[in-house]
């Protein structure tokens, strides 16, 4: 058992599908919420093997095309004062604020590193006693905990000049917040696997019982996909709308119990601005008053003047689901990922790159 | 943004550990997985492992899945 190449087999992969051409009768659509699934969907061309009673919208799951302009603005005015050094995920540097990026501030001299992990951050802080290391806090549920692991330990090590510009995103409450628009009708809701892992199966419940939406926790791999959609499909046949676990060796019910308290320990909710949705109440997460010296937004005085939207980008309506990269008059044309217009072209699971480079699916 | 790859533990000093992913090894935090063990696939993501992977609830699935197939094919 590898956990990977089990999970892309053509073979079981072929009964899958046509478990779910027999079982579909009932015209459905079906968000993916993460951006993780949106890419699996587009590389193994998943849309194109359904049937057509079910139709496939991509969901606002990924951190950074979430991330508000006013946000990244705070991060490239953070890279832009002299004795700090920006300690960031890749996928941050080419993302567009309102009138720079990360990349571009760095080409004129800041001091901005890719990451792969907060570790490297905080070796970072250690190596460089005379700056400050701010480290960009962006994802959902999957990711704060390894933040939250991080400041923790800088407080252990004695580690003084490591900071955290926290602008961590919760998913439940953006899904109640799509759901309470009312500006997408969805039969089922593909939940994520990875933030799943950490707060588990529960903190679902409410959309299957307060909405009536069933909800299936996926993995990654095609096969977990098409048995996800499955089971979305029976749900809906059987007339049912349950909370159910499609990623059983990843995820269990109760989440993983240790990363929730380290994040509870270091953080606390907030409200939270998302790109396209607006202020969510209780979808962010900010370092709680004990940790404050390590607390970016503290330590720094950061004015980066009002934000500015790329005109013509519709990464909003995309990412709420409304509409498609392809109704995108830029799409394909002036926006692209070797110069994107917006975020969801720039991150590699944005809706418009996965569109962009998995082409043949335009259709599904 | 929330991948998290299988690695499989080979080596565990206090709450760290050396573990393979795919041909190489890395080392990964074990804070948020304090009891996981030796031999153990762990969830890889940023460098923390967030979960132990469950082999026999992926023996399960493939289990299900396999009959799945061969209703299918049954089926025909
Ligand atoms: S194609 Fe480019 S400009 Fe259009 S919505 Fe996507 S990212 Fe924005």
């Amino acid at each position: 058992m590898k956990f990977i190449t089990e999970f892309r087999s053509s073979e079981l992969a072929e009964g899958l599908i046509s478990q779910i051409h027999r079982k579909s009768k009932t015209s459905a659509r079906f968000m993916e919420f993460c951006g993780g699934h949106t890419v699996t969907i587009f590389r193994y061309g998943i849309r194109r093997v359904l049937p057509s009673t079910i139709d496939m919208v991509s969901g606002p799951g990924c951190p950074i095309c979430v991330t508000a302009n006013a946000d990244l603005d705070k991060a490239i005015a953070l890279a832009q004062i002299p004795e700090v050094i920006i300690a960031t995920f890749g996928d941050m540097l080419k993302v567009p604020g309102s009138h720079s990026s990360l990349q571009e501030v760095k080409a004129n001299g800041a001091d901005v590193r890719m990451v792969y992990s907060t570790m490297d951050a905080l070796k970072i802080a250690e190596d460089n006693p005379g700056k400050s290391v701010v480290f960009l806090g962006i994802g959902f549920e999957t990711t704060a905990p390894t933040i939250a692991a991080s400041i923790l330990q800088a407080e252990e090590n004695g580690i003084k000049n490591y900071y955290v510009l926290s602008l961590h995103k919760l998913c439940p409450p953006v899904i109640r917040a799509i759901l309470d628009s009312g500006e997408v009708k969805l039969h089922g809701l593909i939940c994520p696997g990875h933030v799943s892992a950490i707060i588990g199966s529960h903190p679902w419940e409410f959309i299957a019982q307060d909405y009536g939406i069933p909800c299936v926790v996926s993995g990654f791999e095609p096969l977990d996909i098409l048995q996800c959609v499955n089971m979305l499909v029976a749900q809906i046949e059987n007339g049912e709308s349950k909370v159910e676990i499609a990623y059983r060796r990843g995820v269990r019910p109760e989440g993983n119990q240790q990363a929730l308290k380290l994040m509870e320990e270091v953080f606390e909710t907030c409200p939270a601005e998302w790109r396209g949705i607006g202020e969510v109440p209780d979808s962010g997460l900010k370092v709680r008053k004990e940790y404050q010296p390590f607390d970016a937004e503290v330590a720094f005085d950061i004015d980066p003047g009002s934000p500015y939207e790329p005109e013509g980008c519709i990464c909003g309506d995309i990412l709420r689901g409304v509409k498609t990269p392809l109704d995108c008059w830029l799409f394909g044309k002036v926006c692209t990922p070797e110069s994107p217009v917006g975020p969801c072209m720039v991150s590699s699971e944005g809706s418009c790159s996965a569109y962009y480079l998995y082409g043949g699916d335009f259709e599904g | 943004m929330c991948l998290a790859i299988p690695a499989l533990i080979k080596h565990i000093k206090d709450r760290e550990a050396e573990a393979a992913i795919g041909g190489i090894t890395r080392r990964i935090s074990l804070r948020l997985t304090p009891e996981a063990k030796t031999g153990d696939y762990v969830l890889v993501h940023t460098g923390y492992a967030i979960n132990i992977l469950d082999q026999e609830e992926a023996e399960e699935t493939l289990r299900l899945l396999r009959e799945i197939a061969e209703l299918a094919e049954e089926e025909g």
